[in-house]
This record gives C-alpha cells, sequence and structure tokens, in this order.
C-alpha cells in the first residue's frame, strides 16, 4: 500500500528540540565542553588505533561481522522465533514490543506485579531511546542507574552525550559537586570530605550503589547479543555493577533492540574480539556476563533471579530494515568508535545530536527510528562533512557516509519510505524550497557550458566588487571566512588563448 | 600518451591557475593533454546534499565529455571520487527505479578511467621526481575524499619530497577533516568554522610557509580562514608547487 505521508507524528512521537547546526553553536562556544570532549575522545581513539593494529585478521573480522549480522537481519523473523522458543524453554518469558509506549507499558505492569517500587538499572540504550526511567517514575516507580557514568548523568538531571561513556561531556570536578549535591537524595550521600580523584569518586558510587544493589528486587537490563540457537543473552561492561544487577535481583526484565540477536554461540566470537577494541581499546572486555533464561541452576538454589522477561523491541526497526541502503544502520554493535573519530561530534558534543545515539551513527539512526519530520531529525544527515572517518573504523563496517546521503536525499527530495509498515511516500521536509531552487539553477548553469562561460566572464568582470561580507545564505561564509579572490580569466578562457584545440 | 584533463568547476571558475598547472606539468612530462569543452562540474554538491536527481544529467554529460579518453585527469580527490564511487551507485540508483541501463553503463565506463593528479603522475607515469623548484618550507593537509575516498596513501608526500629545495614538515593531526564538507561549510558554520580553525592552527604551529592541498576546495575554506586572521601562511594547491621549476618559479 502506498499513500502520501501526510502528518500525524504518532508514530513514534516527534522530538521537539532544535536542529543540529543551532545545538551545536552553544556546544561550539563552550571552551570547557570542548576541551572534556577533546582530551577524551583523543585518548581513547589512539588506544584503539593501537588495540585495533595488534589483530592481523582484522579486516576479516569485520567483514565477518558484517556478514554474520547481515545474515541475520535478511532472516530476521525466522532468528527471533528460533530465540522466543529458546528463551521460552529455558524459562523465560518474551514480550513483543511495537514501539516504545507498549514497551514502556510491559515493563511497568512487569514491575507492578513484584509489588516494587524501585528497580535497578544495567546502562541501556533501549530503555533510554524508549525513555522507561521517565514511564516508571510517572507510574511511581523508582529507576536506579548503576553504570557509573549513567550514575553521574542521572544525579546531573542531565542527558547522556557519548554511547560508552554518557557522562563524557563532565570532568572530576564538575562529577565530584554533581555527588555532593545530589548523592543524598537519592540514598547514601556523598562521603565527606569528596576530592575529584577517580578513585575517591569511584568509591563514593560505590558506596552509594552497593545499599540499592542489595536492597533492590527487580533489575532492569538490556543486552549486547542474544543468540538465536540457544536462547542466551549477553551483556558487555566494565565495572562488575552490571553483573551484580543481573545476578542479584529477583526478577530480571531485558528490554532488547531485535536486531541484537545473532543465529549461533559461535558468532560471539567475533563479536568478542572486535568491540572492545573498538570501544574502550581492550583486548577483552572486563565483565561479560551470560545467561539462558533461569538456567538449570537459577531460581532453584536461591543463585540468580527467579523470573526472567525479555522484551523484545521494535521502535521502527522493521522500517528502517525495509529501507535497502539504511538498514546496514542496524548492523551497529554501539561501540561507539565512530563518535570517537568524529570531527564532528568532537565539536558539537553529543546533546546537540538529540537523541541517546549521538555522533555518526546516531545520525543515520536516529532519522530512521524517529522518521525525519522534525527539525532535529531532518538536520541530521548533514551533521556530517562526509569525511569517512567513520566509515574507516566501524567494526561492521557501516558505510555511514553513504546513509548519510541516502538520508538527505529523503530530507531534500522525499521518497519511498516505510513507516509502522506502510510503504509511503515522504514529501521533502520544510525548508528546503529555496535550496532546491538553487540546485536545480546551479544544475541547469552547469548542464549548459555556454552558460556557464558566460557567468564566469560576469563574475570575473564583477570580481573588484566582491563584498566582505555576503548577505543571506552567504552570511554562513563570510561571517567568518574571506571569499575566494575571483580569477581575470576562467580556466576555459586561458585554454582557447594558449592551447585552443579543436575538441 | 594523451591524457584528457577534467579541470572541475571550482578550479576553472575561481581557481584557473591549478588548470593550467596541470596542463605545463603534464607536458613537461610528456603527455599531450586534452580539454574537452562539453566538461562541467561533477554534481558533487547536488549530489552530497540530497538531490540525486539533479545530479543525473551532469553524470551523464561527464561520461560524454570524456567518452573517447583513456586517460582523464583532475586535480581534486574529491571529484575523482565522485565519479568512482558514487557514478556507478547512481547510476545503479537510476536503473533500479526504472529509467534504463544508460547510466550506469554510462558510469561503469567512465569511472576506472579516472585519476587524481597524484594517482597520474605515480601509478600510471611512474614518477614521483617531477623535476620541480619549490624553495619553501610546505606542510601537506591530505584532504578526506582523496585520504580515505581513493586511498591516495603517501604518493602526495613522496611527490613533494622530490622537489628539489622543498622543505617537508608533517602536519600535526593530518588526517582530520578541515571542516569544509562542501555545502556543510554553510549548513553548519560554527563546527565548519572550529575544524578549520584547528585546522590552520595546527599549519601555522609547523612554521610552514605554505599550507598545500589537492583540493581547492578544501584549500578555499581554509585560505578564507587564514586571511581573516591575518595570518602569513598562504595555501597552494599541489599541481602549482609540482609545475613551478627553476626556469618558470611560481610567481
Ligand atoms: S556505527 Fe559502527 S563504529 Fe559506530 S557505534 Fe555502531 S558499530 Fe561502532
Amino acid at each position: 500500500m502506498t499513500g502520501t505521508y501526510l502528518g500525524m507524528p504518532a508514530f513514534p512521537a516527534v522530538p521537539d528540540l532544535p536542529a543540529f547546526p543551532a545545538a551545536a553553536r552553544e556546544a561550539v562556544r563552550d571552551e570547557v565542553l570542548r576541551a572534556n570532549l577533546r582530551h577524551a575522545t583523543h585518548t581513547i581513539r589512539d588506544k584503539r588505533a593501537r588495540a585495533v593494529a595488534e589483530l592481523a585478521d582484522w579486516d576479516r573480522l569485520r567483514a565477518a561481522g558484517k556478514a554474520v549480522k547481515d545474515h541475520t537481519l535478511r532472516h530476521l523473523d525466522r532468528y527471533l522465533l528460533q530465540l522466543e522458543e529458546a528463551v521460552t524453554a529455558a524459562g523465560g518469558t518474551v514480550h513483543w514490543a511495537a514501539d516504545a509506549d507498549e514497551a514502556n507499558r510491559i515493563v511497568t505492569e512487569l514491575v507492578r506485579a513484584t509489588g516494587e517500587r524501585e528497580v535497578v538499572k544495567v546502562k541501556s540504550m533501549a530503555t533510554q531511546e524508549i525513555g522507561l526511567n521517565e514511564a516508571l517514575e510517572a507510574a511511581g516507580i523508582a529507576a536506579y542507574e548503576t553504570d557509573l557514568a549513567e550514575l553521574i548523568v542521572q544525579l546531573g538531571h542531565d542527558r547522556p552525550s557519548h554511547i560508552l561513556v554518557p557522562a563524557i561531556h563532565r570532568n572530576r570536578a564538575e562529577i565530584r559537586d554533581v555527588f555532593r549535591a545530589e548523592m543524598a537524595g537519592w540514598g547514601r550521600p556523598a562521603p565527606e570530605p569528596l576530592g575529584d580523584d577517580p578513585r575517591e569518586l569511584a568509591e563514593a558510587a560505590r558506596l552509594h550503589l552497593r545499599e540499592k544493589f542489595l536492597r533492590a528486587k527487580v533489575a532492569v537490563s538490556g543486552a549486547n547479543f542474544m543468540v538465536a540457537e540457544t536462547g542466551t543473552m549477553v551483556v558487555l561492561e566494565s565495572e562488575g555493577n552490571g553483573r551484580m544487577c543481573l545476578t542479584l535481583p529477583e526478577t530480571l526484565i531485558s528490554v532488547v533492540g531485535i536486531e541484537k540477536v545473532v543465529p549461533t554461540f559461535r558468532d560471539l566470537e567475533i563479536f568478542l574480539q572486535t568491540l572492545p577494541r573498538s570501544s574502550t581499546a581492550e583486548r577483552m572486555n572486563p565483565y561479560t556476563t551470560m545467561w539462558t533464561g533461569l538456567g538449570p541452576s537459577r531460581g532453584a538454589d536461591g543463585d540468580g533471579p527467579t523470573a526472567f522477561h525479555l522484551v523484545l523491541l521494535d521502535n521502527g526497526r522493521t522500517d528502517t530494515l525495509a529501507d535497502e541502503t539504511g538498514r546496514q544502520a542496524l548492523r551497529c554493535i554501539r561501540c561507539s568508535a565512530c563518535l570517537n573519530v568524529c570531527p564532528v561530534y568532537e565539536r558539537a558534543g553529543g546533546h546537540a545530536y538529540g537523541s541517546v545515539y549521538p555522533g555518526p551513527i546516531g545520525a543515520i539512526l536516529s532519522p530512521q527510528l524517529r522518521g525525519t519530520r522534525s527539525a532535529i531529525d531532518a538536520s541530521l544527515p548533514y551533521a556530517s562533512t562526509l569525511c569517512g572517518a567513520c566509515y574507516e573504523v566501524c567494526p561492521v563496517a557501516i558505510d555511514i557516509p553513504e546513509v548519510l546521503v541516502h538520508l538527505r536525499e529523503r530530507v531534500a527530495q522525499g521518497g519511498p519510505v516505510t513507516r509502522a509498515g506502510v510503504r509511503v511516500t515522504l514529501r521533502p521536509a520544510d525548508g528546503h524550497t529555496a535550496e532546491r531552487a538553487a540546485m536545480r539553477a546551479a544544475r541547469l548553469l552547469l548542464d549548459h557550458p555556454g552558460a556557464l562561460r558566460a557567468g564566469e566572464r560576469l563574475l570575473a568582470r564583477a570580481r573588484r566588487l566582491a563584498p566582505r561580507r555576503l548577505p543571506g545564505a552567504g552570511r554562513a561564509w563570510t561571517d567568518s571566512r574571506e571569499l575566494p579572490t575571483v580569477a581575470a580569466q576562467s580556466f576555459r578562457d586561458w585554454w582557447d588563448r594558449e592551447r585552443s584545440n579543436p575538441r | 600518451m594523451r591524457a584528457a584533463l577534467f579541470v572541475t568547476c571550482v578550479n576553472d571558475a575561481l581557481y584557473p591557475g591549478t588548470g593550467i598547472a596541470v596542463v605545463r606539468l603534464l607536458e613537461r612530462l610528456g603527455v599531450g593533454v586534452d580539454f574537452p569543452k562539453a566538461q562541467s562540474c561533477c554534481g558533487q554538491p547536488q549530489y552530497n546534499t540530497g538531490y540525486r536527481h539533479e545530479t543525473e544529467p551532469l553524470v551523464r554529460r561527464t561520461a560524454r565529455a570524456f567518452a573517447e579518453h583513456e586517460y582523464v585527469v583532475t586535480p581534486s580527490g574529491s571529484c575523482a571520487a565522485m565519479i568512482r564511487e558514487h557514478y556507478p551507485r547512481i547510476g545503479r540508483k537510476a536503473a533500479a527505479e526504472g529509467r534504463g541501463n544508460e547510466l550506469a553503463e554510462a558510469a561503469a565506463t567512465l569511472a576506472p578511467r579516472v585519476y587524481e593528479l597524484t594517482e597520474f603522475l605515480v601509478d600510471v607515469l611512474g614518477v614521483t621526481d617531477v623535476g620541480a623548484y619549490f624553495p619553501h618550507t610546505v606542510t601537506y593537509h591530505p584532504s578526506c575524499h582523496g585520504l580515505r575516498g581513493l586511498g591516495l596513501g603517501d604518493r602526495p608526500r613522496r611527490l613533494l619530497a622530490a622537489v628539489k629545495g622543498l622543505d617537508l614538515v608533517e602536519l600535526p593531526g593530518a588526517e582530520e577533516c578541515c571542516g569544509f564538507g562542501g555545502t556543510f561549510a554553510l549548513k553548519n558554520p560554527d563546527v565548519s568554522t572550529a575544524m578549520g580553525t584547528d585546522k590552520i592552527t595546527a599549519a601555522a604551529g609547523t612554521g610552514a610557509q605554505v599550507l598545500c592541498g589537492a583540493d581547492n576546495s578544501c584549500l578555499a575554506h581554509l585560505d578564507g580562514l587564514l586571511r581573516r586572521a591575518d595570518s602569513p601562511l598562504r595555501t597552494l594547491h599541489l599541481a602549482e608547487i609540482l609545475a613551478a621549476t627553476e626556469e618558470e618559479p611560481l610567481s
């Protein structure tokens, strides 16, 4: 079925955020933020390069990761059903959520059924994507983040700005201030006195969190991978806090995007090599936790949760899968290597991207999961110079520049797209009328060398009138840069005078 | 040997000196140069901004203009990458949209014949010492499309290192994008300027007199920032350095 997509932003909610250039402008002027980001991203990018260079077969691992993900996505329906069967057989319960609202409703009801009013959380992008914490709060349930960086973000009433290091935009002194001011309101207060030494800060967080782990009866997690053949969930983290969430509470609820499935246990071999090296520049991930349903020994002997629920989240993923060029974004394993090498991310910071998925991957994922109707989503495909550094580092070889250009086309020219399973034709986004006219005029000129030449001569004659500052769209150039000086004669004119040939 | 020059629209109108330098350089190396007049822009501004349909006539025009040439040489990494990487993609999409195979075929026959200048010199002509003379301190910025799109590697640096009198100094963070990015420079001027400013600061810090590149669009952005900052550092296209000799020095 096709139709023209006219509005009704019901699926999914359209964020009311400023477009990327405006949000980035603020960040670029924030010297502290830029210094924090520069330091963090440059340190990790050098370490990553060294860790990757250690493996002689990196290119083959990268190709294998891409191939496994592509194969899985092609047969996603089959592998998800296999996964459901395996999880159920192992004592877990599988729930299917088409969108954020449905997922939030399912989790809220599951928590309510336990009679608890608080949950501990392992860092999970999927639950941030759907705004689970807010939904739980509205239902009177407190959700405590237990990843150190997530804790900093949550205590600071802040938003995450990086996939792996959500508080990357904060420095140590800022973190200490947040701990001092906010910890008491959430549980155990920060120790007095508290310095800004990383070890002191980590210890303060450890003491604060320990209380929560020991008290919590319900935990919410995401997962890095789900294995279809065995029903195994895999969580990678660096602190061990996640492992406590996954083993101490009685009820464990995992919310996972449907694209995280891999066919066999053996496939993990690839990603357990590429993910840690790409993300934290480690040879091996510090804490890799795997569980399969309730398992034979779980529950019965009081070890581990007695109930396990898996919420499989779509939220725009099936629609993204329907797009031949754009679907490669679903290969992403959220390593954040593309953020760390991106020169735009480094200056603009993660908040400018208006999503839990910032940086290059965010620029192609958000406008696909959410659609391109909002100002922020229509601007994200343009938040790149197409320099290609992200493609070069991506461990599953997502050609991010290709998808960016593809999405620019969707924004500028409109075209076919799948929304909520329905094939529709998008109109061009608002605000591109003048640009479209200019592109067309330029093309007409460029496609007529006679006219082009006349234009060049006009330009050359007017060269002495060239203003230092241009009005309108040209201001974006001349506010900070001089214009190129126009040559007295074009190359064509020189050629005709000096080399004229009969062609 | 003969080669056709694809001068690119930016060089034609704003930097004719680059095209002239390529002609002089190739002729000095014994290559006859043709300039097919029907050529125009490669369509990069349209394509990269999201106007693929507006790009198609330019793909057709470029393919037709160079239909008879075994070698097409261009002094722009991004335009070469556009033709080699994206023309086939545009052709395939046109075919998939039911508009025939003509564009895909035109792209497929053109793409492998297009060479960025340094590729042509090093790979086809087999030279790294082109007999140039340029007694200045130079630092080189490898533009992204040449670096990552085409994989030019150290070809430009090898050519520069062989220039008599030239003192080549390394640019810290050379592989980082300068922030031009076509319409990015206009759509995200603040980030673009921040990136370019870091680039010119790094370049000025090398003590070089000249910031050299192989893509005039990036150089226009950097030069615009340098002049606004009243910096003595000047930008030059690689071709102009390679074209300079003791007998005919760069003015
Ligand atoms: S797009 Fe690639 S590099 Fe970026 S987070 Fe995903 S897997 Fe990592």
